[in-house]
């Protein structure tokens, strides 16, 4: 190896992040539990990734989420195949690509960790789309264990006196099913410890993200894909809370020790949609060489936008408003103020839009999105067209081709 | 049958009938785009509730605020709008359905620039009390929002004679499909498939007095009519836009003699309690009427109706017709078909994409499903 050989290998061991490995363990070790329940004689519901999980943490139930197994899938360069055999078992092509990977596991225990582990009861909150309902009929179907629905009246102005009622009502009767389905009550001291827990979790995972708005930044949108399965699986534990921490403070020495992600930081981008998991090590290199870096995302940034509508002496309650708010929950208005709004914290430079063909409450809307943020802001975006785990609508060339233009885009405004 | 001219007349040129009524009646046109809209309360407003079925143009204007993966009808409807063909539309009506009518309503409120838009957020969940308690509260809440955005006030015997004129009408409609069921060839499915869509578009009162002048013409031809040998067909899914499906079939050897669409029996179906508070007897026929696939009021309800529909008419086989990226429909068609095989009742599934297939290759389709029968 030469003498630059080695400095450029040593300039990137430096960039990567320690927490990783700690990561794995923890998601090893969570899905070894889960997988292990029944032997435990502990109970195992599926849940929606934007679904109430504390009452579930509460409860000594075992939270496992599909959509977190889809992203696996995809990124395990999984999803064709196992998209396909959905395909023979007579699902569309058209539908969302988690559930189509998630659906063809069940019967042949394929994906993988060989299947997730089989649900007691399911609970789906359609917070963030009308197909994680249908997704979870059909897996209520299958596994023939009770379902419990979340009903939250869509945003499109706000959110009325009706829907509140409504949905406070459904938070006690989710209660009331996990009670039924387990035999045991709930223990509302426990579940106010949980959810100071949760709300602790979700703040410490906003400082993580926040640290993104040091230039240059830390980290990318790209990690934090990766280190918000936290906060989404384990929410509500001290785990959470161990492991934010300690990346949060990773993230705060490598400021301190001016270490960047992205070598020579020139652009700063965010992110909008799912990832597209089968290539996020690709789409990564690309901005890289560019010297671009997605500082930010409207994605990850999900598991922790409403925690300021929660609070530990109203848990069901405000629960139920926070649930109810969520970024997918909104109108394409209210989530353009949200777009706007991270703009200008993160000082950023372009917009990256995945149009995902799996998700429509993400992705109808992104072309008025796009409209208002070259008005509004006047700054450069690109949409690109692809899907979060179905690899056969990715079209390399002609992403590369846009990304390559894009990028000519900025350096012509900005003449960095 | 002169009165089927009519109809048809109205169904072929909707919008120029909306403009008539419109200046001949100076009344207001709420567009609305499925059967959960609550035409019950439009009508008490004084407003016309007119349905939106998409476009038979080419998309061009839609395409810069929608992807491609997106159903005709929701892509459809914007191209009207945008391209101004819906001028005459005083607002529009969006009761929440699925995920892609959801974001069309932000975009219409966006871009379209009627003056009125209304968003009815029903639950998704019909079949708890606390759900049903929410759909009354909305119900009541858009008759609220009407009334103050007409200038107009809606009471009780409003709401009543709403009630009663939908009841009239749906007992109508659906005397005609048990005659259709009964006597498959006293009305052919094209005529049908009209009677019900001028349904959604013209006066409702006017609508009324035509459906009487045709139940009685074809109470006469009852007599006539023959027990047919045609093939027993019912159709199962979404809107029905491509009235051609009915020539075709019935070309192949074949009748439609039932359906469980959104543009049939789920729109027409449901009597509505008239002694009972109007709004609680309005939520309560909601509630119970046929499922749309993007609400939910139980795991096997939809599959036990679509059995119990075909044995109940004699079917010999069901259709399937989705419009191409409706997601409910598509997720629901494995459930449906396995209930429908276990039966014995053979099926097919037909996407209907923004340009159908040509008609030659439908014919096929339709012959080799049919000679199976």
């Amino acid at each position: 190896m030469t003498h630059t050989n080695l400095k450029n290998e040593s300039r990137r061991e430096r960039r990567k992040i320690k927490s990783v490995k700690k990561m794995k363990e923890i998601m090893t070790k969570y899905y070894i539990d889960a997988k292990t329940a029944r032997q435990n004689r502990k109970k195992v519901a599926w849940i929606t990734s934007g679904g109430p999980v504390e009452p579930l943490i509460a409860m000594d139930i075992i939270p496992v989420y599909p959509e977190n197994h889809g992203a696996m899938i995809g990124a395990n360069k999984m999803g064709i195949d196992l998209c396909q055999k959905s395909e023979e078992m007579g699902y569309s092509r058209d539908i969302c690509s988690y559930a189509r990977a998630d659906i063809a596991c069940s019967p042949i225990k394929g994906g993988p960790i060989g299947g997730l582990p089989e649900p007691d009861m399911l609970v789906c909150s359609n917070n963030i789309c009308g197909t994680v309902m249908k997704w979870y009929e059909v897996q209520a179907r299958f596994y023939g264990v009770p379902l419990f629905i979340l009903d939250t009246p869509f945003i499109h102005s706000n959110f009325s006196d009706e829907a509140k009622k409504y949905v406070v009502s459904q938070m006690k009767e989710y209660v009331s099913f996990l009670e039924g389905t387990t035999g045991k009550k709930m223990d509302h001291d426990r579940l106010k410890e949980v959810s100071r827990l949760a709300i602790e979790g979700q703040n410490l995972w906003q400082e993580v993200l926040d640290t993104t708005m040091n230039k240059p930044s830390p980290m990318t949108a790209f990690d934090a894909f990766f280190h918000l399965a936290l906060i989404v699986t384990l929410r509500g534990t001290e785990a959470v809370i161990d492991y934010y921490t300690g990346l949060r403070d990773e993230m705060k020495e490598r400021i301190n020790e001016g270490i960047s992600m992205v070598a020579n930081e020139r652009y700063r981008l965010l992110w909008d949609n799912l990832p597209v998991w089968y290539k996020t090590r690709w789409l990564s290199e690309k901005f890289a060489s560019h010297q671009a870096c997605l500082v930010a995302d409207t994605y990850t940034s999900a598991w922790c936008s409403v925690v300021g509508l929660l609070d530990v002496d109203n848990v069901l309650e405000s629960m139920a408003l926070a649930y109810s708010n969520v970024y997918l929950n909104i109108s394409v208005d209210k989530m353009f103020d949200t777009l706007k709004f991270m703009i200008n914290k993160y000082d950023i430079d372009g917009l990256v839009m995945h149009s995902n063909r799996s998700c429509k409450p993400y992705s109808l809307g992104q072309y008025d999105l796009q409209k208002m943020v070259l008005k509004e802001l006047d700054i450069p975006t690109l949409i690109i067209e692809a899907d979060m785990v179905d690899e056969r609508v990715f079209s390399e060339s002609q992403i590369e081709t846009r990304i390559e233009a894009f990028m000519e885009t900025l350096d012509n405004k900005y003449r960095r | 049958m002169k009165v089927l001219t009519e109809f048809y007349d109205i169904v072929t040129n909707p919008y120029s009938y909306a403009r008539k009524w419109k200046t001949e009646s100076g009344g207001k046109i709420l567009a609305t785009f499925c059967s959960y809209a609550p035409e019950e309360i439009i009508y008490a407003s004084g407003a016309l509730p007119f349905r939106i079925f998409g476009t038979s143009e080419n998309i061009t204007l839609a395409d810069s605020h929608l992807q491609s993966y997106c159903c005709s009808l929701v892509r459809g409807s914007l191209e009207e709008a945008l391209a101004g063909r819906l001028n005459f539309l005083d607002g529009t009506v969006f009761p929440h359905t699925c995920d892609s009518i959801q974001r069309l309503s932000d975009i219409w409120r966006i871009n379209a620039g009627f003056p009125l838009h209304f968003d009815v957020i029903l639950p998704v969940k019909l079949n708890t009390p606390n759900a049903g308690e929410y759909f009354q509260d909305v119900l009541k809440k858009f008759l609220k929002d009407i009334e103050t955005a007409l200038h107009i006030e809606i009471d009780n015997d409003k709401l009543i004679e709403a009630v009663k004129l939908y009841n009239n009408i749906r007992e109508k409609t659906g005397a005609i499909y048990r005659l259709k069921s009964d006597y498959p060839e006293i009305i052919s499915g094209r005529d049908l498939h009209t009677v019900i869509k001028a349904g959604m578009l013209m006066d409702r009162k006017d609508y009324l007095l035509k459906l009487d002048d045709l139940l009685e013409l074809l109470d006469d031809k009852k007599e006539n009519s023959q027990k047919s040998s045609k093939k027993r067909i019912m159709l199962a899914g979404g809107i029905c836009n491509h009235p051609d499906i009915y020539t075709l079939l019935e070309d192949s050897g074949a009748a439609v003699i039932w359906d469980d669409l959104c543009t049939g029996t789920r729109f027409t179906e449901g009597i509505i309690e008239e002694k009972a508070d109007p709004l609680a007897a309005i939520t309560k026929r909601y509630l119970d009427r046929a499922v749309c696939p993007a609400k939910h009021s139980g795991l096997f309800v939809r599959g036990e109706r679509l059995v119990k529909l075909a044995k109940e008419h004699n079917a010999a086989g069901v259709i399937f017709l989705f419009l191409k990226f409706c997601d409910p429909h598509c997720f629901d068609y494995p459930y449906l078909k396995s209930y429908l095989d276990k039966e014995g009742i053979r099926n097919m599934l037909l996407e209907i994409e923004e340009q159908p297939q040509s008609e030659g290759q439908l014919k096929t389709r339709f012959e080799t499903f049919i000679d199976m029968l």
